[in-house]
Protein backbone atom coordinates (compact mmCIF):
# COMPACT_ATOMS: atom_id res chain seq x y z
CA UNK A 1 0.00 0.00 0.00
CA UNK A 2 2.85 2.51 0.74
CA UNK A 3 4.62 1.27 -2.04
CA UNK A 4 1.72 2.06 -4.12
CA UNK A 5 1.48 6.17 -2.41
CA UNK A 6 5.41 6.21 -3.22
CA UNK A 7 5.01 5.86 -6.70
CA UNK A 8 1.73 7.99 -7.01
CA UNK A 9 3.55 10.73 -5.46
CA UNK A 10 6.52 9.88 -7.76
CA UNK A 11 4.32 10.11 -10.85
CA UNK A 12 2.38 13.71 -9.61
CA UNK A 13 5.49 15.00 -9.14
CA UNK A 14 6.97 14.15 -12.76
CA UNK A 15 4.01 14.48 -15.00
CA UNK A 16 3.43 17.39 -12.53
CA UNK A 17 -0.37 17.47 -12.79
CA UNK A 18 -1.06 17.98 -8.67
CA UNK A 19 -4.33 20.26 -8.19
CA UNK A 20 -5.45 21.38 -11.48
CA UNK A 21 -5.64 24.75 -10.67
CA UNK A 22 -2.50 25.50 -9.67
CA UNK A 23 -0.81 26.54 -12.40
CA UNK A 24 -3.83 28.90 -13.68
CA UNK A 25 -3.43 30.45 -10.27
CA UNK A 26 -0.16 30.99 -10.62
CA UNK A 27 -0.21 32.15 -13.88
CA UNK A 28 -3.15 34.67 -13.34
CA UNK A 29 -0.95 37.46 -11.92
CA UNK A 30 1.70 37.88 -14.63
CA UNK A 31 -0.67 37.04 -17.27
CA UNK A 32 -2.97 39.88 -16.20
CA UNK A 33 -0.42 42.44 -15.90
CA UNK A 34 0.49 41.70 -19.29
CA UNK A 35 -3.34 41.49 -20.73
CA UNK A 36 -3.54 44.96 -19.44
CA UNK A 37 -0.56 46.38 -20.03
CA UNK A 38 0.64 45.01 -23.28
CA UNK A 39 -2.24 43.47 -25.17
CA UNK A 40 -4.68 46.08 -23.87
CA UNK A 41 -2.39 48.83 -25.45
CA UNK A 42 -2.04 47.33 -28.97
CA UNK A 43 -5.61 46.92 -29.42
CA UNK A 44 -5.96 50.33 -28.52
CA UNK A 45 -3.27 51.22 -30.22
CA UNK A 46 -4.75 49.75 -33.08
CA UNK A 47 -7.71 51.69 -32.95
CA UNK A 48 -5.36 54.91 -32.45
CA UNK A 49 -4.22 54.10 -35.77
CA UNK A 50 -7.40 54.42 -38.03
CA UNK A 51 -8.46 58.15 -36.58
CA UNK A 52 -8.74 61.34 -37.95
CA UNK A 53 -8.38 64.65 -37.00
CA UNK A 54 -11.90 66.21 -35.26
CA UNK A 55 -13.42 68.87 -37.08
CA UNK A 56 -12.56 71.40 -34.18
CA UNK A 57 -9.40 71.13 -35.59
CA UNK A 58 -7.96 71.17 -31.62
CA UNK A 59 -4.50 69.27 -31.67
CA UNK A 60 -4.11 66.31 -30.55
CA UNK A 61 -8.09 65.58 -30.66
CA UNK A 62 -8.83 62.31 -33.08
CA UNK A 63 -12.40 61.01 -33.93
CA UNK A 64 -12.77 57.29 -34.79
CA UNK A 65 -13.43 57.11 -38.59
CA UNK A 66 -11.75 53.76 -39.63
CA UNK A 67 -9.15 55.46 -41.91
CA UNK A 68 -6.97 52.65 -43.11
CA UNK A 69 -5.74 55.29 -45.36
CA UNK A 70 -3.61 56.47 -42.59
CA UNK A 71 -1.51 53.52 -43.13
CA UNK A 72 -0.79 54.33 -46.65
CA UNK A 73 0.33 57.92 -46.01
CA UNK A 74 2.07 56.69 -42.57
CA UNK A 75 4.58 54.60 -45.19
CA UNK A 76 4.53 56.83 -48.31
CA UNK A 77 5.88 59.62 -45.72
CA UNK A 78 8.82 57.34 -44.12
CA UNK A 79 9.66 54.88 -46.87
CA UNK A 80 13.66 55.69 -46.28
CA UNK A 81 13.47 55.82 -42.94
CA UNK A 82 11.66 52.31 -42.58
CA UNK A 83 13.93 51.10 -45.27
CA UNK A 84 16.96 52.01 -43.39
CA UNK A 85 16.02 50.96 -39.84
CA UNK A 86 16.13 47.47 -41.44
CA UNK A 87 19.25 47.56 -43.31
CA UNK A 88 21.16 49.38 -40.43
CA UNK A 89 20.03 46.97 -38.43
CA UNK A 90 20.76 44.17 -41.05
CA UNK A 91 23.91 45.03 -41.11
CA UNK A 92 24.47 45.56 -37.38
CA UNK A 93 23.41 42.35 -36.99
CA UNK A 94 25.38 40.46 -39.42
CA UNK A 95 28.53 42.53 -37.13
CA UNK A 96 27.80 41.70 -34.33
CA UNK A 97 27.36 37.71 -35.36
CA UNK A 98 30.84 38.20 -36.92
CA UNK A 99 32.36 39.51 -33.69
CA UNK A 100 30.52 37.68 -31.21
CA UNK A 101 30.68 34.26 -32.74
CA UNK A 102 34.59 33.42 -32.24
CA UNK A 103 34.47 35.19 -28.70
CA UNK A 104 31.62 32.62 -27.63
CA UNK A 105 33.52 29.83 -29.35
CA UNK A 106 36.65 30.94 -27.22
CA UNK A 107 34.53 31.30 -23.77
CA UNK A 108 32.62 28.30 -24.76
CA UNK A 109 35.79 25.73 -25.80
CA UNK A 110 39.18 27.68 -24.87
CA UNK A 111 38.72 29.29 -22.03
CA UNK A 112 38.86 26.23 -19.06
CA UNK A 113 38.58 27.88 -15.75
CA UNK A 114 38.10 31.16 -16.49
CA UNK A 115 35.22 30.63 -17.82
CA UNK A 116 32.82 31.96 -15.26
CA UNK A 117 34.59 35.33 -15.00
CA UNK A 118 34.74 36.01 -18.85
CA UNK A 119 30.97 35.56 -19.07
CA UNK A 120 30.92 38.08 -16.71
CA UNK A 121 33.08 40.18 -18.58
CA UNK A 122 31.08 39.70 -21.13
CA UNK A 123 28.20 41.56 -19.74
CA UNK A 124 29.85 43.77 -17.47
CA UNK A 125 30.06 46.81 -19.76
CA UNK A 126 26.47 46.73 -20.01
CA UNK A 127 25.91 47.67 -16.57
CA UNK A 128 26.73 51.37 -17.08
CA UNK A 129 24.32 53.21 -18.81
CA UNK A 130 23.44 52.49 -22.67
CA UNK A 131 23.05 56.22 -22.78
CA UNK A 132 26.45 56.77 -21.09
CA UNK A 133 28.33 54.27 -23.44
CA UNK A 134 26.88 55.81 -26.83
CA UNK A 135 28.03 59.07 -25.64
CA UNK A 136 31.50 57.80 -24.87
CA UNK A 137 31.55 56.46 -28.34
CA UNK A 138 30.50 59.81 -29.80
CA UNK A 139 33.16 61.32 -28.15
CA UNK A 140 35.72 58.29 -29.28
CA UNK A 141 35.15 59.10 -32.78
CA UNK A 142 34.42 62.76 -32.45
CA UNK A 143 36.68 65.35 -34.34
CA UNK A 144 38.63 65.96 -31.33
CA UNK A 145 39.07 62.42 -30.22
CA UNK A 146 41.86 59.59 -30.62
CA UNK A 147 40.54 57.94 -33.82
CA UNK A 148 39.89 60.80 -35.52
CA UNK A 149 43.33 62.08 -34.72
CA UNK A 150 44.98 59.22 -35.62
CA UNK A 151 43.26 58.66 -39.16
CA UNK A 152 43.88 62.52 -40.04
CA UNK A 153 47.34 61.89 -39.09
CA UNK A 154 48.32 58.68 -41.10
CA UNK A 155 46.19 60.79 -43.95
CA UNK A 156 43.54 58.17 -44.21
CA UNK A 157 40.79 60.85 -43.59
CA UNK A 158 41.01 64.57 -44.96
CA UNK A 159 41.08 67.59 -42.60
CA UNK A 160 37.46 68.52 -43.17
CA UNK A 161 36.01 64.83 -42.84
CA UNK A 162 35.35 63.46 -39.51
CA UNK A 163 33.27 59.78 -38.27
CA UNK A 164 30.36 60.93 -36.19
CA UNK A 165 26.97 62.15 -37.40
CA UNK A 166 27.39 59.32 -40.10
CA UNK A 167 25.43 56.25 -41.36
CA UNK A 168 29.26 54.55 -40.08
CA UNK A 169 29.24 55.73 -36.52
CA UNK A 170 25.10 54.70 -36.18
CA UNK A 171 26.04 51.39 -37.16
CA UNK A 172 29.09 50.99 -35.22
CA UNK A 173 27.18 51.97 -32.10
CA UNK A 174 24.43 49.90 -32.56
CA UNK A 175 26.32 46.61 -33.26
CA UNK A 176 28.42 47.53 -29.78
CA UNK A 177 25.01 48.59 -27.94
CA UNK A 178 23.52 44.83 -28.80
CA UNK A 179 26.53 42.54 -28.55
CA UNK A 180 25.84 40.62 -25.29
CA UNK A 181 22.17 39.36 -27.13
CA UNK A 182 24.10 38.08 -29.66
CA UNK A 183 26.92 36.42 -27.42
CA UNK A 184 24.87 35.01 -24.64
CA UNK A 185 22.92 32.76 -26.84
CA UNK A 186 26.00 32.16 -28.99
CA UNK A 187 27.40 31.08 -25.96
CA UNK A 188 24.55 28.77 -24.52
CA UNK A 189 24.34 26.47 -27.82
CA UNK A 190 28.63 26.41 -28.05
CA UNK A 191 28.71 24.97 -24.87
CA UNK A 192 26.14 22.14 -24.42
CA UNK A 193 28.16 20.42 -27.42
CA UNK A 194 29.70 17.60 -26.15
CA UNK A 195 33.09 18.07 -27.23
CA UNK A 196 33.16 14.00 -28.12
CA UNK A 197 31.32 14.87 -31.43
CA UNK A 198 34.20 17.47 -32.26
CA UNK A 199 36.82 14.45 -31.48
CA UNK A 200 34.81 12.02 -33.45
CA UNK A 201 34.65 14.59 -36.46
CA UNK A 202 38.93 14.66 -36.20
CA UNK A 203 38.81 10.67 -35.51
CA UNK A 204 37.17 10.48 -39.08
CA UNK A 205 39.59 12.29 -40.77
CA UNK A 206 37.89 15.73 -40.97
CA UNK A 207 40.17 18.75 -41.11
CA UNK A 208 39.51 21.90 -38.47
CA UNK A 209 37.59 24.11 -41.35
CA UNK A 210 35.43 20.49 -42.21
CA UNK A 211 34.63 20.66 -38.65
CA UNK A 212 33.44 23.59 -37.95
CA UNK A 213 31.32 23.81 -41.48
CA UNK A 214 29.98 20.06 -40.63
CA UNK A 215 29.31 19.77 -36.80
CA UNK A 216 29.86 22.78 -34.74
CA UNK A 217 27.82 25.46 -36.71
CA UNK A 218 24.88 23.47 -37.43
CA UNK A 219 25.02 22.56 -33.48
CA UNK A 220 24.84 25.84 -32.84
CA UNK A 221 22.42 27.27 -34.77
CA UNK A 222 19.91 27.11 -32.47
CA UNK A 223 22.20 30.28 -30.73
CA UNK A 224 22.59 31.56 -34.10
CA UNK A 225 18.71 31.93 -34.61
CA UNK A 226 17.90 34.03 -31.09
CA UNK A 227 21.12 35.70 -30.78
CA UNK A 228 20.56 37.39 -34.00
CA UNK A 229 16.49 37.77 -33.60
CA UNK A 230 17.57 39.50 -30.43
CA UNK A 231 19.76 41.59 -31.84
CA UNK A 232 18.03 42.92 -34.75
CA UNK A 233 14.74 43.29 -33.07
CA UNK A 234 15.85 46.19 -30.90
CA UNK A 235 17.82 47.38 -33.51
CA UNK A 236 15.05 48.23 -35.82
CA UNK A 237 13.53 50.11 -33.51
CA UNK A 238 16.32 52.03 -31.67
CA UNK A 239 16.28 55.90 -32.35
CA UNK A 240 18.98 56.92 -29.89
CA UNK A 241 22.23 55.89 -31.58
CA UNK A 242 20.69 57.28 -34.66
CA UNK A 243 20.00 60.52 -32.58
CA UNK A 244 23.16 60.55 -30.71
CA UNK A 245 25.40 59.42 -33.34
CA UNK A 246 23.93 60.34 -36.80
CA UNK A 247 22.74 63.32 -38.48
CA UNK A 248 19.62 64.24 -40.53
CA UNK A 249 20.28 61.58 -43.53
CA UNK A 250 20.67 58.95 -41.02
CA UNK A 251 16.87 58.62 -39.14
CA UNK A 252 15.14 55.58 -38.67
CA UNK A 253 11.93 54.80 -38.17
CA UNK A 254 12.33 55.29 -34.37
CA UNK A 255 12.76 58.50 -35.20
CA UNK A 256 9.55 59.19 -37.32
CA UNK A 257 7.73 57.40 -34.64
CA UNK A 258 8.95 59.52 -31.77
CA UNK A 259 8.57 62.88 -33.22
CA UNK A 260 5.28 62.00 -34.46
CA UNK A 261 3.77 61.27 -30.96
CA UNK A 262 5.49 64.39 -29.05
CA UNK A 263 6.61 67.06 -31.51
CA UNK A 264 3.75 66.48 -34.36
CA UNK A 265 1.29 65.03 -31.77
CA UNK A 266 0.30 63.46 -34.74
CA UNK A 267 -1.05 60.11 -32.70
CA UNK A 268 -2.53 58.03 -35.75
CA UNK A 269 0.49 58.49 -37.62
CA UNK A 270 2.79 57.16 -35.02
CA UNK A 271 0.42 54.27 -34.22
CA UNK A 272 0.10 52.87 -37.80
CA UNK A 273 4.16 53.22 -38.03
CA UNK A 274 4.36 51.02 -34.84
CA UNK A 275 1.92 48.90 -36.35
CA UNK A 276 4.28 48.44 -39.54
CA UNK A 277 7.21 48.21 -37.92
CA UNK A 278 5.67 45.51 -35.65
CA UNK A 279 4.60 43.57 -38.97
CA UNK A 280 7.80 43.96 -40.96
CA UNK A 281 9.94 42.58 -37.50
CA UNK A 282 7.19 39.57 -37.40
CA UNK A 283 7.26 38.70 -41.04
CA UNK A 284 10.65 38.66 -41.39
CA UNK A 285 11.57 36.77 -37.94
CA UNK A 286 8.59 33.79 -38.84
CA UNK A 287 10.13 33.31 -42.68
CA UNK A 288 13.96 33.38 -41.02
CA UNK A 289 12.57 30.80 -38.21
CA UNK A 290 10.88 28.69 -40.68
CA UNK A 291 14.40 28.75 -42.69
CA UNK A 292 16.53 28.57 -39.81
CA UNK A 293 14.05 25.04 -38.49
CA UNK A 294 14.05 25.92 -35.08
CA UNK A 295 10.30 26.03 -32.93
CA UNK A 296 11.18 26.73 -29.46
CA UNK A 297 12.15 30.35 -29.15
CA UNK A 298 11.33 30.74 -25.52
CA UNK B 1 55.61 31.79 -35.14
CA UNK B 2 53.17 30.70 -37.89
CA UNK B 3 51.99 27.61 -35.63
CA UNK B 4 51.60 30.12 -32.64
CA UNK B 5 49.84 32.56 -34.20
CA UNK B 6 46.88 30.05 -35.93
CA UNK B 7 46.82 27.76 -32.95
CA UNK B 8 45.82 31.34 -30.83
CA UNK B 9 44.28 33.63 -33.05
CA UNK B 10 40.75 32.70 -31.49
CA UNK B 11 42.38 33.82 -28.38
CA UNK B 12 43.82 36.92 -30.03
CA UNK B 13 40.33 37.38 -31.36
CA UNK B 14 38.59 37.04 -28.07
CA UNK B 15 41.60 39.57 -26.71
CA UNK B 16 40.41 41.89 -29.05
CA UNK B 17 36.54 41.85 -28.64
CA UNK B 18 37.24 42.35 -25.03
CA UNK B 19 38.77 45.13 -25.72
CA UNK B 20 36.73 46.40 -28.07
CA UNK B 21 33.74 45.69 -24.99
CA UNK B 22 35.80 47.83 -22.58
CA UNK B 23 36.99 50.68 -24.70
CA UNK B 24 33.83 53.27 -23.86
CA UNK B 25 34.12 51.74 -20.50
CA UNK B 26 37.10 52.88 -19.79
CA UNK B 27 36.59 56.42 -21.37
CA UNK B 28 33.40 56.73 -19.43
CA UNK B 29 35.52 56.22 -16.30
CA UNK B 30 38.67 58.23 -17.28
CA UNK B 31 36.59 60.86 -17.75
CA UNK B 32 35.17 60.68 -14.30
CA UNK B 33 38.58 61.82 -12.62
CA UNK B 34 38.10 64.81 -15.30
CA UNK B 35 38.64 68.64 -14.19
CA UNK B 36 35.50 69.26 -16.83
CA UNK B 37 33.79 71.96 -15.46
CA UNK B 38 30.57 72.68 -17.52
CA UNK B 39 31.22 70.36 -20.73
CA UNK B 40 32.87 67.27 -20.14
CA UNK B 41 33.89 67.02 -23.23
CA UNK B 42 37.96 67.19 -24.07
CA UNK B 43 40.49 66.28 -20.93
CA UNK B 44 41.29 69.49 -19.16
CA UNK B 45 43.53 67.67 -16.21
CA UNK B 46 43.18 65.21 -13.23
CA UNK B 47 41.07 65.47 -10.47
CA UNK B 48 38.61 64.01 -7.62
CA UNK B 49 36.05 66.61 -6.77
CA UNK B 50 33.56 64.39 -9.00
CA UNK B 51 34.19 62.01 -7.16
CA UNK B 52 33.58 63.72 -3.63
CA UNK B 53 30.93 65.39 -4.94
CA UNK B 54 29.10 62.89 -7.40
CA UNK B 55 25.55 65.15 -6.25
CA UNK B 56 27.37 68.23 -7.72
CA UNK B 57 25.97 68.64 -10.44
CA UNK B 58 22.04 70.26 -10.13
CA UNK B 59 19.07 66.95 -10.59
CA UNK B 60 21.57 64.41 -11.45
CA UNK B 61 20.91 62.84 -7.83
CA UNK B 62 17.25 63.48 -7.86
CA UNK B 63 17.47 61.73 -11.15
CA UNK B 64 19.81 58.64 -9.81
CA UNK B 65 17.06 58.52 -6.90
CA UNK B 66 14.00 58.14 -9.46
CA UNK B 67 16.36 55.20 -11.34
CA UNK B 68 16.68 53.90 -7.59
CA UNK B 69 13.00 54.09 -6.75
CA UNK B 70 11.64 52.85 -9.94
CA UNK B 71 13.88 49.66 -10.09
CA UNK B 72 13.49 48.26 -6.64
CA UNK B 73 9.77 48.16 -7.26
CA UNK B 74 9.66 47.36 -10.64
CA UNK B 75 12.18 44.28 -9.94
CA UNK B 76 10.36 43.14 -7.16
CA UNK B 77 6.79 42.67 -8.70
CA UNK B 78 8.61 41.37 -11.80
CA UNK B 79 10.32 38.77 -10.17
CA UNK B 80 7.10 37.46 -8.14
CA UNK B 81 5.23 37.19 -11.10
CA UNK B 82 7.18 36.34 -13.10
CA UNK B 83 8.95 33.39 -10.80
CA UNK B 84 5.06 32.27 -10.58
CA UNK B 85 4.74 31.83 -14.41
CA UNK B 86 7.89 30.19 -14.98
CA UNK B 87 7.01 27.83 -12.01
CA UNK B 88 3.83 26.98 -13.77
CA UNK B 89 5.49 26.47 -17.07
CA UNK B 90 8.43 24.58 -15.80
CA UNK B 91 6.49 22.27 -13.56
CA UNK B 92 2.88 21.57 -14.71
CA UNK B 93 1.08 20.78 -17.66
CA UNK B 94 -1.59 22.07 -18.54
CA UNK B 95 -3.86 23.49 -21.16
CA UNK B 96 -3.19 26.77 -23.38
CA UNK B 97 0.42 26.10 -22.51
CA UNK B 98 1.78 27.35 -25.88
CA UNK B 99 -0.35 30.45 -26.20
CA UNK B 100 1.38 31.38 -23.01
CA UNK B 101 4.60 31.03 -24.07
CA UNK B 102 3.62 33.04 -26.97
CA UNK B 103 2.11 35.75 -24.76
CA UNK B 104 5.57 35.58 -22.93
CA UNK B 105 8.15 35.58 -25.77
CA UNK B 106 5.79 38.81 -27.89
CA UNK B 107 6.93 41.53 -25.50
CA UNK B 108 10.51 40.39 -26.24
CA UNK B 109 9.70 40.56 -30.11
CA UNK B 110 8.30 44.17 -29.93
CA UNK B 111 10.56 46.89 -30.16
CA UNK B 112 10.64 49.05 -27.44
CA UNK B 113 9.13 51.94 -29.00
CA UNK B 114 6.01 50.23 -29.73
CA UNK B 115 5.88 48.94 -26.17
CA UNK B 116 6.23 52.71 -24.67
CA UNK B 117 3.83 54.52 -27.19
CA UNK B 118 1.20 51.73 -26.86
CA UNK B 119 1.00 52.73 -23.10
CA UNK B 120 1.27 56.47 -23.35
CA UNK B 121 -1.91 55.82 -25.82
CA UNK B 122 -3.82 53.52 -23.27
CA UNK B 123 -2.83 56.41 -20.39
CA UNK B 124 -3.88 59.44 -22.05
CA UNK B 125 -7.22 58.17 -23.24
CA UNK B 126 -7.99 56.67 -19.89
CA UNK B 127 -6.93 60.28 -18.38
CA UNK B 128 -3.57 59.10 -16.76
CA UNK B 129 -1.33 61.46 -16.51
CA UNK B 130 2.52 60.08 -16.95
CA UNK B 131 4.57 59.72 -14.64
CA UNK B 132 6.04 57.64 -11.76
CA UNK B 133 3.67 54.88 -11.55
CA UNK B 134 2.92 54.84 -15.30
CA UNK B 135 6.86 54.47 -15.72
CA UNK B 136 6.58 51.13 -12.53
CA UNK B 137 4.01 49.66 -14.54
CA UNK B 138 5.67 49.89 -18.21
CA UNK B 139 8.78 48.78 -16.43
CA UNK B 140 7.20 45.34 -14.69
CA UNK B 141 5.21 44.70 -17.97
CA UNK B 142 8.92 44.59 -20.17
CA UNK B 143 10.90 43.19 -17.55
CA UNK B 144 8.74 39.65 -16.52
CA UNK B 145 9.20 38.36 -19.74
CA UNK B 146 12.65 37.99 -18.99
CA UNK B 147 12.38 36.80 -15.57
CA UNK B 148 10.15 33.72 -16.56
CA UNK B 149 12.86 32.51 -19.46
CA UNK B 150 15.91 33.17 -16.69
CA UNK B 151 13.89 30.95 -14.11
CA UNK B 152 12.39 28.75 -16.71
CA UNK B 153 16.36 28.04 -17.72
CA UNK B 154 17.20 27.04 -14.02
CA UNK B 155 13.77 25.13 -13.27
CA UNK B 156 14.55 22.71 -16.28
CA UNK B 157 18.30 22.29 -15.32
CA UNK B 158 17.17 20.81 -11.95
CA UNK B 159 17.21 17.33 -11.55
CA UNK B 160 13.53 15.93 -11.14
CA UNK B 161 15.64 13.18 -8.57
CA UNK B 162 16.20 15.28 -6.22
CA UNK B 163 12.49 15.70 -5.50
CA UNK B 164 11.34 12.70 -6.21
CA UNK B 165 13.48 11.56 -3.25
CA UNK B 166 12.05 14.39 -0.97
CA UNK B 167 8.72 12.98 -1.93
CA UNK B 168 10.23 9.06 -0.82
CA UNK B 169 10.73 10.86 2.21
CA UNK B 170 7.63 11.67 3.28
CA UNK B 171 8.16 15.35 2.68
CA UNK B 172 4.87 16.88 1.63
CA UNK B 173 4.61 18.99 -1.56
CA UNK B 174 4.59 22.23 0.18
CA UNK B 175 7.74 20.82 2.26
CA UNK B 176 9.55 19.76 -0.97
CA UNK B 177 8.35 22.64 -2.50
CA UNK B 178 10.11 24.78 0.80
CA UNK B 179 12.93 22.93 1.06
CA UNK B 180 14.08 21.51 -2.16
CA UNK B 181 13.11 22.80 -5.29
CA UNK B 182 13.38 26.75 -4.18
CA UNK B 183 16.49 26.91 -2.44
CA UNK B 184 17.92 24.77 -5.83
CA UNK B 185 16.26 27.83 -7.96
CA UNK B 186 17.01 30.33 -5.80
CA UNK B 187 20.20 31.49 -7.97
CA UNK B 188 18.18 31.30 -10.88
CA UNK B 189 15.57 34.09 -9.35
CA UNK B 190 18.61 35.99 -7.94
CA UNK B 191 20.23 36.31 -11.34
CA UNK B 192 16.49 37.11 -13.05
CA UNK B 193 16.07 40.34 -10.43
CA UNK B 194 19.52 41.47 -11.30
CA UNK B 195 18.63 41.42 -14.64
CA UNK B 196 15.44 42.94 -14.54
CA UNK B 197 16.84 45.69 -11.90
CA UNK B 198 19.29 46.27 -14.63
CA UNK B 199 16.77 46.76 -17.49
CA UNK B 200 14.62 48.67 -15.52
CA UNK B 201 17.96 50.85 -14.79
CA UNK B 202 19.20 51.42 -18.01
CA UNK B 203 15.69 51.90 -19.86
CA UNK B 204 15.13 55.01 -22.03
CA UNK B 205 13.25 54.62 -24.58
CA UNK B 206 9.82 53.03 -23.01
CA UNK B 207 10.61 55.45 -19.77
CA UNK B 208 10.65 58.37 -21.83
CA UNK B 209 7.33 57.78 -23.07
CA UNK B 210 5.68 57.24 -19.94
CA UNK B 211 7.06 59.10 -17.53
CA UNK B 212 5.99 62.53 -18.05
CA UNK B 213 8.11 65.70 -16.61
CA UNK B 214 9.93 62.86 -13.88
CA UNK B 215 13.04 62.89 -14.55
CA UNK B 216 15.65 59.42 -14.49
CA UNK B 217 19.34 58.29 -14.71
CA UNK B 218 19.11 57.72 -18.68
CA UNK B 219 16.90 60.75 -19.30
CA UNK B 220 19.21 63.17 -17.34
CA UNK B 221 22.26 62.02 -19.28
CA UNK B 222 20.11 62.42 -22.35
CA UNK B 223 18.59 65.70 -21.80
CA UNK B 224 21.52 66.66 -20.99
CA UNK B 225 23.27 65.01 -24.00
CA UNK B 226 22.59 68.46 -25.70
CA UNK B 227 25.16 70.86 -23.78
CA UNK B 228 27.43 68.60 -22.51
CA UNK B 229 27.34 65.36 -19.60
CA UNK B 230 28.60 66.50 -16.16
CA UNK B 231 31.08 64.79 -15.15
CA UNK B 232 29.36 63.31 -11.90
CA UNK B 233 27.27 61.46 -14.42
CA UNK B 234 30.06 59.75 -15.53
CA UNK B 235 30.66 58.96 -11.62
CA UNK B 236 27.49 57.25 -10.76
CA UNK B 237 27.87 55.53 -14.31
CA UNK B 238 31.35 54.17 -12.97
CA UNK B 239 30.00 53.33 -9.43
CA UNK B 240 27.17 51.29 -10.71
CA UNK B 241 29.13 49.30 -12.99
CA UNK B 242 31.79 48.81 -10.12
CA UNK B 243 28.72 48.24 -7.93
CA UNK B 244 27.19 45.41 -10.54
CA UNK B 245 30.24 43.56 -11.22
CA UNK B 246 30.62 43.75 -7.46
CA UNK B 247 27.89 41.90 -6.71
CA UNK B 248 27.93 39.61 -10.04
CA UNK B 249 31.50 38.15 -8.78
CA UNK B 250 30.98 37.98 -4.76
CA UNK B 251 27.61 35.39 -5.67
CA UNK B 252 30.02 33.50 -8.13
CA UNK B 253 32.30 33.13 -6.03
CA UNK B 254 30.01 32.21 -2.97
CA UNK B 255 28.62 29.69 -4.96
CA UNK B 256 31.50 28.17 -6.61
CA UNK B 257 33.05 27.87 -2.99
CA UNK B 258 29.41 26.39 -1.91
CA UNK B 259 30.07 23.55 -4.55
CA UNK B 260 33.50 22.60 -3.39
CA UNK B 261 31.96 21.92 0.40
Amino acid sequence: MAHVTVTAKRSNIVRGIKRPSTPYLLLLPGLAWLAFFFIFPLINLAGTSTQTPTDSGEIGSYIQTFRFANYIDAISGARDQFARSIVYALIATLLALAISYPLAYAIAFKSGKWKNLLLVLVVAPFFTSFLLRTIAWKQILGNEGPVVTVLRWLHLLSPQSGLTASAFAVVTGMTYNFLPFMTLPLYASLERIDPRTLEAAGDLYANAITTFRKVTFPLSLPGVVAGTLLTFIPAAGDYINATLLGNPKTKMIGNVIESRFFEIVDYPTAAALSFLLMAAILILVMVYVRRAGTDELV
Amino acid sequence: MKRWLSKNLIKIYAFLAFVYLFIPIAYTMAFSFNDAGKSNLTWRGFTLNNWKNPCGAPDVCTALGNSLKIGFIATLLATILGTMIAFALGRHRFRGRSTVNILIFLPMATPEIVLGASLLAMFLNLGINPGFWPTVIAHVMFCISFVVVTVKARIASLDPKLEEAAMDLYASEVETFRKVTLPLVMPGIFGAALLAFSLSFDDFIITNFNSGTLTTFPKFVYISSARGIPAQANVIGSLMFILALAIVLTSQFVSTRKKRV
